[in-house]
């Protein structure tokens, strides 16, 4: 591989420098978090913070406005008053917060809008033809400027990871560029969709491509592609981050989603992201679990930390 | 330990060009509560040695103190021993080669190795914590690296018990005798396994000691012989100082000597040896070289570099000391590396999130630090990661020079710390070139995406290990040792078995 030169509107070109990353060192590495202990009130931190920086997705074919709904619910409330309060007799009791985001489909951004309206949880999106981005752009930006219009303060769009693969770089930092325009405020995590870019030199070239297109966040996966996110392609992506933050003094968000569902496997991400970010990171403006079971295990969590007891799984709502 | 409130909150640094629908909200201190390795392991007050399948006590009636590197307790007393208790050993050692198990078929023998392997790996939590207590090493490495490899080695020439017809074809092969092995105090239990196994797997029976400094797991390995029911004086342990190791040199009823140490000490044994027809093996210091080019994965390559000179607090005879890195990547790499290298936490090593242990002893952490202090006079630049570090006990932050010369002391001289000598090249001829102005030639390491250079730089290297993108990683069917002051003779792999064999 070779450095890539892109046109930049305006006319001026830049380059995405090659930057090639060895899979089995860089595995090795990301494995190495996975040995990180984390105890008492570590733990207790880690999983509140994680439950901060979920956002709780749903995105079936099957979506109603009924569940989408409930899941808003549960955004809000994570748990129940009930169980709260049973909590709350504990002298190491913290408050449990909301989760950053829901997580929809654009046809289902309306009810969720109204769901959430006054949380203070964030509304994203899915958008430009997801999972498979195969649509053209016209189609892309609009589906990404209805979502906005009604309600979504976050677009989660997908690369063309067809015209990646075909060296069409252009093609690809191009149509980031229009649905960025095309957000306005809304944030924009752009899913790289790692489970089909394979090798992590093309990991780190469609990293670094979102973010000189204008990407607030990074995201390894739909959840509709086998591997979605991984520790390993989560690392490669947060290395980025952090060369792109000494390159150009900006921040990217990192957005590992699919595959997360233990709080155990959340604490070795939350270490993985202190120790190569580092502490600025650990806030849900800059890093967030794409997930839906994982909440309710590292609500179980939380109950266990506080009360010294696990409750039993029927206690935690469903939604 | 007690620790209270672990987070900290604090206020991000400006915000970046990013409207604020959404609020940038402060990111969190995420320090790790200590995690301590919290089961127990039972220990006696004192040790004898292992002697004809008993714990005897030392003729002498003296002891030595065994100490924790990390708190500076007592763990225990071990033996002072004597030319007259190594006399023993080698008398139990023969008779048992004589007796038994130089009569043993292959299959037999390898029944017991695989038994050890067995105990070793059932064992393995007790071994790896009383290994982190008694040399300081961090308890991750003691239980992923040392005790995994431990029962590789044992495990591994098991399979060649019955197989040594192939180990040279067309040759016959026979057992050597009683093995006289002297081993260091950085991979304890490892460097018990790397001389036992292949020994025992040869047919030879045994005398090891241990280095006084970390005499214990050998200690609890005699244990496992005895569990596996090893015929009584198949492996003898006796501890004690040097002139313990010099009485075993010396003694007339030894047939080899394997040692792994200093290369001072190794020159005195092969002097002493060298008048007589014992067979020699020497695994010596080093002072290997990394070798960064601008076209490597750079990323992995400062992880590999980190690996390669501050695992094991650098107490390691391959440790990559000596970092050539291409002049073009000279600054991202040494700004990777400060990054990387403050993420290291130092500190208690029964702590499992500790990544840099306890120096070894008092005598090692006082060499390292006047050599730093030597290095600070001869010009380059010192960098030290600022991690706190424990009031007590031998601790050392992980630190490197650069730019110094290649006369400079650290540039030469094995420090067997975590002090790193950082110099630059330009050209692949260059950087083999520097590689191997040294007296040593252990290991090297290359760092490149381009196949046909790591190729061409690896043929050019006078090192017995070169690792290609990765650094320490050992392995029981790889062989092992040095070229010139680091040493001769192999260990591990097929190679790893000649040293006890007569080939005929």
């Amino acid at each position: 591989m070779f450095d890539v030169s892109i046109k930049v509107p305006g006319g001026d070109k830049i380059t995405i420098p090659h930057f090639p990353i060895d899979m089995i060192a860089s595995n090795e590495r990301a494995k190495s978090f996975t040995t990180r202990s984390i105890k008492k009130d570590s733990k207790m931190d880690a999983l509140l913070l994680a439950t901060s920086m979920v956002d709780l997705t749903t995105l079936e074919g099957m979506d109603t406005p009924g569940k989408v709904k409930q899941l808003c619910g549960k955004a809000i409330n994570p748990i129940s008053p009930e169980i709260q309060q049973r909590m709350s007799k504990y002298d190491n009791f913290r408050e449990v917060p909301k989760v950053a985001a829901i997580c929809v489909y654009p046809s289902m951004v309306p009810y969720a809008a109204e769901a959430l309206a006054g949380s203070g949880v964030q509304l994203a999106s899915v958008a430009t033809a997801f999972p498979a981005g195969q649509l053209p752009l016209d189609i892309k930006v609009a589906d990404v400027k209805r979502a906005v219009k009604f309600g979504a303060t976050e677009i989660d769009m997908v690369i063309d990871r067809g015209a990646f693969h075909c060296g069409k770089y252009q093609k690809v930092f191009d149509e980031i560029i229009k649905v960025k325009e095309a957000c306005g405020d809304a944030h924009l995590k752009v899913i790289l969709e790692t489970g089909e870019l394979k090798t992590y030199d093309k990991v780190r070239l469609a990293s670094w491509l979102a973010m000189e297109a204008g990407a607030d966040f990074i995201k390894t996966s739909t959840g509709k592609v086998s591997p979605a996110a991984t520790m390993p392609v989560t690392h490669v992506m947060l290395q980025a981050i952090a060369d792109y933050y000494d390159y150009s003094g900006k921040k990217i968000g990192m957005k590992p989603a699919g595959g997360i569902k233990t709080s155990k496997q959340a604490i070795h991400y939350l270490c993985m992201v202190n120790e190569t970010l580092g502490p600025d990171w650990l806030t849900p403006d800059l890093f967030r679990f794409g997930a839906s079971s994982l909440l309710n295990d590292l609500l179980k969590q939380v109950f266990k930390q506080v009360t010294g007891q696990y409750y039993y799984d029927d206690m935690f709502s469903l939604d | 330990m007690t620790k209270k409130k672990v987070i900290k909150k604090k206020a991000t640094k400006k915000k970046v060009a990013k409207k604020a629908s959404h609020k940038i909200s402060k990111g969190m201190v995420f320090e790790y509560a200590p995690a301590p390795e919290s089961t127990k392991v039972e220990i006696l007050p004192k040790y004898g040695n292992f002697i004809g399948g008993k714990f005897v006590a030392p003729k002498s009636g003296k002891y030595m103190e065994s100490r924790n590197p990390a708190t500076g307790e007592l763990i225990t007393k071990i033996a002072l021993s004597n030319a007259s208790d190594i006399d023993s050993a080698v008398k139990a050692a023969r008779k048992a080669y004589t007796e038994t198990w130089s009569k043993l078929s292959g299959m037999d023998r390898g029944k017991y190795l695989f038994r050890i392997a067995r105990i070793i790996q059932e064992r393995s939590r007790e071994l790896a914590i009383l290994e982190t207590m008694d040399g300081g090493k961090p308890i991750k490495e003691s239980r992923d690296v040392d005790l995994p490899l431990v029962a590789q080695h044992f495990f591994y020439n098991a399979g060649w018990a019955d197989k040594l017809d192939y180990v040279m074809p067309g040759k016959k092969v026979k057992s050597i005798g009683v093995c006289g092995q002297i081993i260091p105090w950085n991979f304890p239990l490892m460097m018990a396994a790397w001389k036992i196994a292949p020994a025992l797997a040869c047919g030879n029976t045994i005398v090891l000691k241990p280095a006084e400094q970390t005499s214990l797991t050998a200690l609890r390995l005699a244990e496992i012989c005895k569990e596996a029911g090893l015929p009584d004086g198949v492996v003898n342990i006796v501890t004690g100082a040097g002139e313990t190791g010099a009485a075993l040199v010396e003694h007339k009823g030894v047939n080899k000597i394997a040692f792994t140490g200093s290369t001072d000490i190794g020159k005195h044994i092969a002097r002493t040896a060298g008048k007589t027809d014992k067979k020699l093996t020497m695994e010596l210091g080093g002072k290997s070289a990394n070798i960064i080019f601008a076209d490597a994965a750079i990323d992995q390559a400062v992880d590999g570099v980190v690996n390669g000179i501050y695992f094991n607090q650098g107490h390691v005879c391959c440790a990559g000391s000596r970092l050539l890195v291409e002049e073009s990547v000279k600054d991202i790499v040494l700004k990777k590396l400060q990054k990387r290298m403050k993420q290291i936490r130092v500190g208690n090593p029964l702590d499992k999130n500790t990544d840099l242990g306890a120096i070894n002893s008092k005598e090692q952490f006082d060499k390292i630090k006047s050599l730093v202090k030597q290095g600070k006079t001869e010009g380059g630049e010192f960098w030290q990661a600022p991690c706190s570090l424990p009031t007590k006990g031998y601790f050392f932050a992980p630190c490197y020079f650069v730019d110094q010369s290649g006369s400079a002391s650290i540039s030469r001289e094995e420090v067997f710390g975590p002090v790193l000598s950082i110099t630059t090249f330009r050209t692949p001829e260059e950087a083999v070139i520097k590689a191997n102005d040294t007296a040593y030639g252990l290991a090297a390491g290359v760092w490149s995406e381009k196949g046909s250079k790591i190729h061409k730089v690896a043929a050019g290297l006078r090192a017995g290990v070169i690792w290609a993108n990765t650094y320490n990683k050992f392995d029981a069917t790889s062989p092992f040792g040095g070229f010139k002051e680091s040493g001769y003779g192999r260990e591990g792999g097929r190679h790893g078995l000649l040293p006890y064999l007569e080939v005929r």
